[in-house]
Protein backbone atom coordinates (compact mmCIF):
# COMPACT_ATOMS: atom_id res chain seq x y z
CA UNK A 1 0.00 0.00 0.00
CA UNK A 2 1.17 3.56 -1.26
CA UNK A 3 1.54 6.17 1.86
CA UNK A 4 2.10 9.22 0.17
CA UNK A 5 2.95 9.49 -3.78
CA UNK A 6 3.62 12.77 -5.88
CA UNK A 7 1.85 12.15 -9.02
CA UNK A 8 4.29 14.24 -11.88
CA UNK A 9 4.14 16.85 -9.09
CA UNK A 10 5.56 20.25 -10.03
CA UNK A 11 5.84 23.31 -7.77
CA UNK A 12 6.69 27.07 -8.73
CA UNK A 13 7.12 29.61 -6.69
CA UNK A 14 7.29 33.50 -7.07
CA UNK A 15 11.32 33.31 -7.93
CA UNK A 16 10.64 30.66 -10.69
CA UNK A 17 10.70 27.07 -10.40
CA UNK A 18 11.28 25.25 -8.12
CA UNK A 19 10.34 21.25 -7.90
CA UNK A 20 10.05 18.74 -10.79
CA UNK A 21 8.34 17.09 -12.30
CA UNK A 22 8.65 14.27 -10.63
CA UNK A 23 7.57 11.07 -9.49
CA UNK A 24 7.44 9.67 -6.08
CA UNK A 25 5.81 6.89 -4.25
CA UNK A 26 6.09 6.18 -0.62
CA UNK A 27 5.01 2.47 0.58
CA UNK A 28 4.29 1.66 4.32
CA UNK A 29 6.68 0.94 6.10
CA UNK A 30 9.56 1.94 3.85
CA UNK A 31 12.25 4.26 4.42
CA UNK A 32 13.16 6.95 1.95
CA UNK A 33 15.94 9.13 1.88
CA UNK A 34 15.59 12.02 -0.58
CA UNK A 35 19.44 13.55 -1.42
CA UNK A 36 20.19 16.26 -3.77
CA UNK A 37 22.31 19.64 -3.61
CA UNK A 38 20.95 22.58 -1.52
CA UNK A 39 17.82 24.25 -3.54
CA UNK A 40 16.83 21.27 -5.27
CA UNK A 41 13.53 21.33 -3.86
CA UNK A 42 13.85 18.70 -0.80
CA UNK A 43 12.03 20.13 1.49
CA UNK A 44 9.37 21.42 -1.03
CA UNK A 45 8.73 17.55 -1.71
CA UNK A 46 8.50 16.95 2.07
CA UNK A 47 5.95 19.50 2.59
CA UNK A 48 3.95 18.62 -0.25
CA UNK A 49 3.82 15.09 1.30
CA UNK A 50 3.25 16.61 4.63
CA UNK A 51 0.42 18.28 3.00
CA UNK A 52 1.47 21.92 4.25
CA UNK A 53 1.43 22.79 0.51
CA UNK A 54 -0.10 21.79 -2.43
CA UNK A 55 1.52 21.59 -5.79
CA UNK A 56 1.50 23.72 -8.97
CA UNK A 57 0.82 21.02 -11.02
CA UNK A 58 0.30 17.17 -10.53
CA UNK A 59 -1.83 14.85 -7.78
CA UNK A 60 -0.01 14.61 -4.54
CA UNK A 61 -1.83 11.29 -2.81
CA UNK A 62 -1.68 10.75 0.49
CA UNK A 63 -3.18 8.08 2.77
CA UNK A 64 -2.87 9.44 6.31
CA UNK A 65 -5.70 11.31 7.83
CA UNK A 66 -5.24 14.11 10.17
CA UNK A 67 -2.71 13.75 12.85
CA UNK A 68 -1.52 11.03 11.54
CA UNK A 69 1.73 12.61 9.80
CA UNK A 70 4.49 14.21 11.64
CA UNK A 71 7.45 16.31 10.87
CA UNK A 72 10.65 16.80 12.53
CA UNK A 73 12.79 20.14 11.13
CA UNK A 74 16.09 20.83 11.03
CA UNK A 75 16.36 22.87 13.90
CA UNK A 76 14.53 20.82 17.22
CA UNK A 77 11.74 23.76 17.05
CA UNK A 78 10.55 23.46 20.62
CA UNK A 79 8.27 26.02 22.56
CA UNK A 80 11.35 27.46 24.72
CA UNK A 81 8.20 27.91 27.28
CA UNK A 82 6.88 25.07 27.64
CA UNK A 83 9.07 22.18 29.48
CA UNK A 84 10.11 18.61 27.48
CA UNK A 85 6.96 17.26 28.30
CA UNK A 86 4.84 19.97 27.75
CA UNK A 87 6.35 20.29 23.77
CA UNK A 88 5.74 16.23 23.97
CA UNK A 89 2.45 16.09 24.82
CA UNK A 90 1.19 19.51 22.45
CA UNK A 91 0.07 17.49 19.25
CA UNK A 92 -2.42 15.15 21.59
CA UNK A 93 -3.36 18.08 23.42
CA UNK A 94 -4.22 20.15 20.31
CA UNK A 95 -6.17 16.78 18.63
CA UNK A 96 -7.97 16.65 22.55
CA UNK A 97 -6.33 14.34 24.27
CA UNK A 98 -7.03 14.89 28.17
CA UNK A 99 -4.11 16.77 30.00
CA UNK A 100 -3.51 13.51 32.08
CA UNK A 101 -3.25 11.26 29.37
CA UNK A 102 -1.18 13.22 27.25
CA UNK A 103 1.29 13.73 30.23
CA UNK A 104 1.46 9.59 30.32
CA UNK A 105 2.18 9.28 27.02
CA UNK A 106 4.50 12.25 26.60
CA UNK A 107 6.51 10.88 29.71
CA UNK A 108 6.63 7.50 27.48
CA UNK A 109 7.51 8.72 24.18
CA UNK A 110 10.63 10.93 26.41
CA UNK A 111 11.14 7.49 27.87
CA UNK A 112 11.66 5.67 24.20
CA UNK A 113 14.16 8.52 23.54
CA UNK A 114 16.30 8.34 26.19
CA UNK A 115 15.36 11.16 27.95
CA UNK A 116 13.77 9.57 30.45
CA UNK A 117 14.25 12.01 33.63
CA UNK A 118 14.64 15.44 31.76
CA UNK A 119 11.03 15.50 31.43
CA UNK A 120 10.47 19.09 33.64
CA UNK A 121 13.39 20.12 31.58
CA UNK A 122 13.47 23.75 29.39
CA UNK A 123 14.49 23.13 25.84
CA UNK A 124 17.30 26.09 26.86
CA UNK A 125 18.38 23.90 29.35
CA UNK A 126 18.80 20.81 26.71
CA UNK A 127 21.88 20.17 24.63
CA UNK A 128 21.51 20.16 20.87
CA UNK A 129 21.17 16.24 20.60
CA UNK A 130 18.68 16.20 23.63
CA UNK A 131 16.63 18.71 22.05
CA UNK A 132 16.23 16.95 18.94
CA UNK A 133 15.43 13.69 21.02
CA UNK A 134 12.65 15.67 22.31
CA UNK A 135 11.40 16.56 18.76
CA UNK A 136 11.78 13.13 18.21
CA UNK A 137 9.68 12.03 20.76
CA UNK A 138 6.79 14.92 19.92
CA UNK A 139 7.30 13.34 16.32
CA UNK A 140 6.53 9.85 17.43
CA UNK A 141 3.91 10.97 20.68
CA UNK A 142 1.15 10.48 18.03
CA UNK A 143 2.03 7.07 16.25
CA UNK A 144 2.14 8.68 13.27
CA UNK A 145 1.73 6.40 9.62
CA UNK A 146 4.03 9.45 8.03
CA UNK A 147 6.96 10.30 9.33
CA UNK A 148 9.09 13.56 7.69
CA UNK A 149 12.47 14.17 8.59
CA UNK A 150 13.67 17.53 7.16
CA UNK A 151 18.25 17.41 7.34
CA UNK A 152 17.21 16.28 11.35
CA UNK A 153 20.63 15.80 12.13
CA UNK A 154 22.50 18.37 9.84
CA UNK A 155 23.40 21.02 12.72
CA UNK A 156 24.74 17.99 15.38
CA UNK A 157 28.27 16.76 15.34
CA UNK A 158 29.22 13.39 13.75
CA UNK A 159 28.84 11.28 16.53
CA UNK A 160 25.01 12.16 17.97
CA UNK A 161 24.35 12.27 14.30
CA UNK A 162 25.11 8.83 14.25
CA UNK A 163 23.66 7.93 17.71
CA UNK A 164 20.11 9.84 16.31
CA UNK A 165 20.31 7.71 13.15
CA UNK A 166 19.98 4.38 15.07
CA UNK A 167 17.43 5.49 17.72
CA UNK A 168 15.42 6.74 14.27
CA UNK A 169 15.53 3.50 13.05
CA UNK A 170 15.16 1.53 16.32
CA UNK A 171 11.98 3.81 16.91
CA UNK A 172 11.11 2.60 13.21
CA UNK A 173 10.99 -0.87 14.27
CA UNK A 174 8.29 -0.50 17.09
CA UNK A 175 5.44 0.89 14.87
CA UNK A 176 7.04 0.89 11.33
CA UNK A 177 5.58 4.14 10.09
CA UNK A 178 6.68 5.18 6.74
CA UNK A 179 9.23 8.00 6.90
CA UNK A 180 10.81 10.15 4.42
CA UNK A 181 14.13 11.78 5.24
CA UNK A 182 15.90 14.30 3.14
CA UNK A 183 19.58 14.92 4.25
CA UNK A 184 22.84 16.36 2.38
CA UNK A 185 24.60 13.16 3.88
CA UNK A 186 25.16 10.45 1.67
CA UNK A 187 26.50 7.86 3.78
CA UNK A 188 23.68 8.89 6.40
CA UNK A 189 21.22 8.50 3.93
CA UNK A 190 22.15 5.00 2.63
CA UNK A 191 22.89 3.69 6.20
CA UNK A 192 19.27 4.80 6.97
CA UNK A 193 17.11 4.20 4.10
CA UNK A 194 15.86 1.06 2.71
CA UNK A 195 15.66 3.68 -0.84
CA UNK A 196 17.67 6.61 -1.84
CA UNK A 197 16.33 9.10 -3.84
CA UNK A 198 18.43 11.25 -5.79
CA UNK A 199 17.60 15.05 -6.62
CA UNK A 200 19.09 17.21 -9.69
CA UNK A 201 19.95 20.39 -8.78
CA UNK A 202 16.82 22.31 -8.59
CA UNK A 203 14.17 22.88 -9.97
CA UNK A 204 14.84 19.26 -8.48
CA UNK A 205 13.93 15.83 -10.87
CA UNK A 206 14.73 12.51 -10.02
CA UNK A 207 18.35 11.70 -11.24
CA UNK A 208 18.65 8.35 -10.11
CA UNK A 209 17.08 5.49 -7.40
CA UNK A 210 18.92 2.93 -5.35
CA UNK A 211 17.88 0.24 -3.65
CA UNK A 212 19.39 -0.54 -0.06
CA UNK A 213 20.05 -4.01 0.71
CA UNK A 214 20.27 -4.99 4.36
CA UNK A 215 17.98 -4.94 7.78
CA UNK A 216 16.92 -2.11 9.23
CA UNK A 217 17.70 -1.23 11.75
CA UNK A 218 21.36 -2.10 10.83
CA UNK A 219 23.72 -3.87 12.15
CA UNK A 220 26.59 -2.68 14.04
CA UNK A 221 29.75 -3.01 11.24
CA UNK A 222 26.80 -2.18 8.24
CA UNK A 223 29.11 0.75 7.03
CA UNK A 224 32.16 -1.21 6.84
CA UNK A 225 30.32 -3.49 4.25
CA UNK A 226 31.37 -3.66 0.79
CA UNK A 227 27.50 -3.04 -0.68
CA UNK A 228 27.00 -0.49 1.82
CA UNK A 229 30.68 1.40 0.52
CA UNK A 230 29.14 1.14 -3.23
CA UNK A 231 26.07 2.17 -2.22
CA UNK A 232 27.20 5.45 -1.45
CA UNK A 233 29.86 5.41 -4.30
CA UNK A 234 26.73 5.31 -6.90
CA UNK A 235 24.46 7.61 -4.97
CA UNK A 236 27.75 9.85 -4.89
CA UNK A 237 27.93 9.63 -8.69
CA UNK A 238 24.46 9.99 -9.42
CA UNK A 239 24.48 13.25 -6.94
CA UNK A 240 27.94 14.47 -8.84
CA UNK A 241 25.78 14.20 -12.61
CA UNK A 242 22.57 15.26 -11.18
CA UNK A 243 24.63 18.82 -10.42
CA UNK A 244 26.53 18.79 -13.32
CA UNK A 245 23.47 18.17 -15.40
CA UNK B 1 34.85 47.37 42.73
CA UNK B 2 33.37 47.88 39.15
CA UNK B 3 29.80 47.96 40.51
CA UNK B 4 30.91 50.37 43.39
CA UNK B 5 32.17 52.93 40.66
CA UNK B 6 28.86 52.65 38.88
CA UNK B 7 27.04 53.82 41.80
CA UNK B 8 30.03 56.27 43.26
CA UNK B 9 30.68 57.88 40.19
CA UNK B 10 27.05 59.45 39.77
CA UNK B 11 26.70 60.19 43.10
CA UNK B 12 29.66 62.15 42.99
CA UNK B 13 28.84 64.33 39.97
CA UNK B 14 25.54 64.63 41.89
CA UNK B 15 26.97 66.19 44.89
CA UNK B 16 29.44 68.19 42.82
CA UNK B 17 26.99 69.85 40.74
CA UNK B 18 24.80 70.62 44.16
CA UNK B 19 28.01 72.15 45.68
CA UNK B 20 28.24 74.20 42.38
CA UNK B 21 24.59 75.27 42.66
CA UNK B 22 24.38 75.89 46.37
CA UNK B 23 27.60 78.02 46.23
CA UNK B 24 26.32 80.28 43.24
CA UNK B 25 23.07 80.47 45.38
CA UNK B 26 24.78 82.07 48.28
CA UNK B 27 27.70 83.92 46.50
CA UNK B 28 25.58 85.87 43.79
CA UNK B 29 22.27 86.12 45.99
CA UNK B 30 19.64 84.64 43.63
CA UNK B 31 16.40 85.36 44.67
CA UNK B 32 14.78 82.60 45.93
CA UNK B 33 11.53 82.81 43.52
CA UNK B 34 14.35 82.58 41.04
CA UNK B 35 16.20 79.68 41.88
CA UNK B 36 16.56 78.60 45.54
CA UNK B 37 19.41 76.69 46.60
CA UNK B 38 19.46 72.75 47.30
CA UNK B 39 19.78 73.42 50.94
CA UNK B 40 16.19 75.57 50.67
CA UNK B 41 14.74 72.24 48.28
CA UNK B 42 15.89 69.94 51.33
CA UNK B 43 13.75 71.83 53.63
CA UNK B 44 10.99 72.49 51.58
CA UNK B 45 10.83 68.50 50.73
CA UNK B 46 11.34 67.78 54.31
CA UNK B 47 8.37 70.07 55.04
CA UNK B 48 6.03 68.61 52.43
CA UNK B 49 6.85 65.11 52.16
CA UNK B 50 3.54 63.77 53.33
CA UNK B 51 1.82 65.94 50.87
CA UNK B 52 4.54 65.41 48.21
CA UNK B 53 4.34 61.52 48.66
CA UNK B 54 0.67 61.60 48.99
CA UNK B 55 0.67 63.47 45.32
CA UNK B 56 2.78 60.97 43.52
CA UNK B 57 0.91 58.19 45.09
CA UNK B 58 -2.56 59.89 43.22
CA UNK B 59 -0.71 60.19 40.29
CA UNK B 60 1.37 56.46 39.87
CA UNK B 61 -1.96 54.92 40.90
CA UNK B 62 -3.36 56.82 37.79
CA UNK B 63 -0.90 55.34 35.48
CA UNK B 64 -1.34 52.20 37.12
CA UNK B 65 -4.88 52.05 36.64
CA UNK B 66 -4.50 53.91 33.26
CA UNK B 67 -1.78 50.81 32.42
CA UNK B 68 -3.85 47.88 33.35
CA UNK B 69 -6.81 49.11 31.35
CA UNK B 70 -4.26 49.84 28.09
CA UNK B 71 -3.38 46.59 28.68
CA UNK B 72 -6.55 44.77 28.79
CA UNK B 73 -7.76 46.87 25.40
CA UNK B 74 -4.28 46.65 23.64
CA UNK B 75 -4.26 42.72 23.92
CA UNK B 76 -7.52 42.06 23.17
CA UNK B 77 -7.44 44.36 20.20
CA UNK B 78 -3.95 43.07 19.32
CA UNK B 79 -5.56 39.23 19.20
CA UNK B 80 -8.23 39.99 17.16
CA UNK B 81 -5.28 41.26 14.65
CA UNK B 82 -4.28 37.63 15.31
CA UNK B 83 -7.24 36.09 14.48
CA UNK B 84 -8.34 37.47 11.08
CA UNK B 85 -6.53 39.59 8.06
CA UNK B 86 -9.90 40.74 7.83
CA UNK B 87 -9.75 42.56 11.28
CA UNK B 88 -5.93 43.28 11.17
CA UNK B 89 -6.98 45.38 7.78
CA UNK B 90 -9.60 47.15 10.05
CA UNK B 91 -7.71 48.24 13.75
CA UNK B 92 -4.18 48.67 12.56
CA UNK B 93 -4.48 51.76 10.96
CA UNK B 94 -7.28 52.90 13.79
CA UNK B 95 -4.38 52.53 16.62
CA UNK B 96 -2.14 54.27 14.59
CA UNK B 97 -4.14 57.49 15.00
CA UNK B 98 -4.20 57.23 18.86
CA UNK B 99 -0.81 57.20 18.58
CA UNK B 100 -0.12 60.40 16.41
CA UNK B 101 -3.07 62.41 18.46
CA UNK B 102 -1.56 64.70 20.94
CA UNK B 103 -2.80 63.36 23.86
CA UNK B 104 -3.49 67.20 25.36
CA UNK B 105 -5.38 67.83 22.65
CA UNK B 106 -7.67 65.36 24.43
CA UNK B 107 -8.02 66.69 27.30
CA UNK B 108 -10.92 69.23 27.53
CA UNK B 109 -13.04 66.36 25.29
CA UNK B 110 -12.19 64.19 27.99
CA UNK B 111 -12.94 65.96 31.08
CA UNK B 112 -16.05 67.14 29.34
CA UNK B 113 -17.24 63.41 29.01
CA UNK B 114 -15.73 62.39 32.09
CA UNK B 115 -17.77 64.91 34.08
CA UNK B 116 -16.85 67.43 35.89
CA UNK B 117 -17.17 64.96 39.48
CA UNK B 118 -14.69 62.38 38.07
CA UNK B 119 -11.77 64.26 36.61
CA UNK B 120 -9.68 61.82 37.58
CA UNK B 121 -11.43 59.33 34.85
CA UNK B 122 -10.80 61.85 32.50
CA UNK B 123 -6.89 61.35 33.91
CA UNK B 124 -6.87 58.02 33.43
CA UNK B 125 -8.54 57.64 30.23
CA UNK B 126 -5.49 60.48 28.65
CA UNK B 127 -3.04 58.26 30.09
CA UNK B 128 -4.08 54.84 28.54
CA UNK B 129 -4.24 56.83 25.62
CA UNK B 130 -0.75 57.20 25.80
CA UNK B 131 0.69 53.85 27.29
CA UNK B 132 -2.30 52.25 24.85
CA UNK B 133 0.08 52.04 21.51
CA UNK B 134 3.38 50.65 22.69
CA UNK B 135 1.55 47.84 24.21
CA UNK B 136 -0.55 47.21 21.27
CA UNK B 137 2.34 47.18 18.60
CA UNK B 138 4.81 45.20 20.89
CA UNK B 139 1.64 42.46 20.85
CA UNK B 140 0.79 42.18 17.29
CA UNK B 141 4.70 42.42 16.70
CA UNK B 142 4.77 38.95 19.43
CA UNK B 143 1.77 37.58 17.68
CA UNK B 144 3.27 37.65 14.05
CA UNK B 145 7.09 36.55 16.02
CA UNK B 146 6.18 32.47 16.12
CA UNK B 147 8.80 30.04 14.73
CA UNK B 148 7.81 28.99 11.66
CA UNK B 149 8.32 25.56 11.53
CA UNK B 150 6.05 25.81 15.01
CA UNK B 151 3.76 27.21 13.04
CA UNK B 152 3.83 24.46 10.39
CA UNK B 153 3.14 22.02 13.07
CA UNK B 154 0.16 23.86 14.10
CA UNK B 155 -0.92 23.58 10.53
CA UNK B 156 -0.04 19.68 10.59
CA UNK B 157 -2.11 18.83 13.65
CA UNK B 158 -4.63 20.91 13.01
CA UNK B 159 -4.93 23.31 15.37
CA UNK B 160 -8.21 25.68 15.39
CA UNK B 161 -7.57 29.87 15.61
CA UNK B 162 -8.20 30.30 19.26
CA UNK B 163 -5.53 27.24 20.16
CA UNK B 164 -3.33 28.85 17.81
CA UNK B 165 -3.60 31.84 19.60
CA UNK B 166 -4.18 30.43 23.21
CA UNK B 167 -1.03 27.83 22.83
CA UNK B 168 1.64 29.12 20.15
CA UNK B 169 1.28 32.70 19.45
CA UNK B 170 0.32 34.46 23.06
CA UNK B 171 3.23 32.68 24.44
CA UNK B 172 5.46 33.30 21.91
CA UNK B 173 4.46 36.91 21.99
CA UNK B 174 5.69 37.23 26.13
CA UNK B 175 9.05 38.83 25.20
CA UNK B 176 7.37 41.45 22.96
CA UNK B 177 4.45 41.83 25.81
CA UNK B 178 7.18 42.67 28.52
CA UNK B 179 8.53 45.22 26.54
CA UNK B 180 5.61 46.77 25.19
CA UNK B 181 4.26 46.97 29.03
CA UNK B 182 7.91 48.15 30.35
CA UNK B 183 7.86 51.31 27.38
CA UNK B 184 4.17 51.47 28.40
CA UNK B 185 4.11 52.20 32.08
CA UNK B 186 6.61 54.85 31.96
CA UNK B 187 4.72 56.68 29.36
CA UNK B 188 1.65 55.82 31.44
CA UNK B 189 3.26 57.55 34.10
CA UNK B 190 4.24 60.78 31.89
CA UNK B 191 0.61 60.32 30.45
CA UNK B 192 -0.31 61.10 33.87
CA UNK B 193 1.29 63.97 34.59
CA UNK B 194 0.69 65.85 31.11
CA UNK B 195 -2.93 64.80 31.76
CA UNK B 196 -3.14 66.57 35.64
CA UNK B 197 -1.66 69.84 33.54
CA UNK B 198 -4.25 69.38 31.28
CA UNK B 199 -7.02 69.02 33.49
CA UNK B 200 -5.98 72.12 35.78
CA UNK B 201 -6.66 71.96 39.39
CA UNK B 202 -10.58 71.26 39.04
CA UNK B 203 -10.35 68.14 41.84
CA UNK B 204 -7.15 66.47 41.06
CA UNK B 205 -4.21 66.24 42.85
CA UNK B 206 -1.40 64.81 42.31
CA UNK B 207 2.18 65.74 41.75
CA UNK B 208 1.71 68.18 38.54
CA UNK B 209 -1.24 70.08 40.73
CA UNK B 210 1.35 70.36 43.20
CA UNK B 211 3.97 71.36 41.03
CA UNK B 212 1.35 74.34 39.30
CA UNK B 213 0.31 75.59 42.75
CA UNK B 214 3.79 76.24 43.78
CA UNK B 215 4.66 78.15 40.77
CA UNK B 216 1.45 80.29 40.95
CA UNK B 217 2.25 81.01 44.81
CA UNK B 218 6.03 81.44 43.95
CA UNK B 219 7.14 78.92 45.88
CA UNK B 220 10.22 77.48 44.01
CA UNK B 221 11.57 75.66 46.03
CA UNK B 222 8.57 73.50 46.66
CA UNK B 223 8.24 73.57 43.31
CA UNK B 224 11.30 71.71 42.90
CA UNK B 225 10.84 68.95 45.52
CA UNK B 226 8.21 68.00 43.65
CA UNK B 227 10.20 67.63 40.82
CA UNK B 228 12.78 65.70 42.64
CA UNK B 229 9.82 63.62 44.01
CA UNK B 230 9.03 62.66 40.43
CA UNK B 231 12.29 61.62 39.49
CA UNK B 232 12.43 59.54 41.68
CA UNK B 233 9.13 58.03 41.38
CA UNK B 234 10.13 57.76 37.57
CA UNK B 235 13.51 56.39 37.96
CA UNK B 236 11.96 53.44 40.42
CA UNK B 237 9.20 52.89 38.32
CA UNK B 238 11.67 52.14 35.40
CA UNK B 239 14.21 50.27 37.52
CA UNK B 240 11.24 48.13 39.09
CA UNK B 241 9.70 47.57 35.43
CA UNK B 242 13.51 46.27 34.21
CA UNK B 243 13.42 43.73 37.47
CA UNK B 244 9.91 42.86 36.11
CA UNK B 245 11.11 41.86 32.14
CA UNK B 246 14.27 40.43 33.37
CA UNK B 247 12.60 37.83 35.92
CA UNK B 248 9.61 37.38 32.73
CA UNK B 249 11.83 36.66 30.61
CA UNK B 250 14.07 34.26 32.54
CA UNK B 251 10.89 32.45 33.28
CA UNK B 252 9.65 32.09 29.75
CA UNK B 253 13.32 30.95 28.71
CA UNK B 254 13.86 28.69 31.42
CA UNK B 255 16.89 29.87 33.16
Amino acid sequence: MTTAALRNVRVDYARGPALGPVDLAVADGEVVALVGPSGCGKSTALRLLAGLEGPTAGEVIRAPGRGETAVVFQAPTLAPWLSARANVALPLELAGTGPADARRRADEALARVGLAGAEAARPATLSGGMAMRVSLARALVTEPRLLLLDEPFAALDEITRRALADDVLRLWAATRPAIVFVTHNVEEAVYMASRVVVLTRGPGRIAGEFGVEGPLPRPAAFRTEAGFRRTVEAVSAALAEGVAA
Amino acid sequence: MKRLGEVLAPLGLTAVLLAVWELACRTLEVPAYFLPPPSAVAVALADHLPVLVAAAWRTLSTALIALVVASLIAQALAILTALSPWLDRAIRPLASVVQVTPVIALAPLLLIWAGLDHPDRALVAMAVVVAFFPIFSGAVAGLRAADPDLERLFDLYGAKPWQRVRRLRLPAAVPFLLEGHKVGAGLALIGAVVAEFGAGSGGVSGLAWQIQDAGAKLQTARMIAALVVLGIMGVALHAALERLERAGLRWWRGR
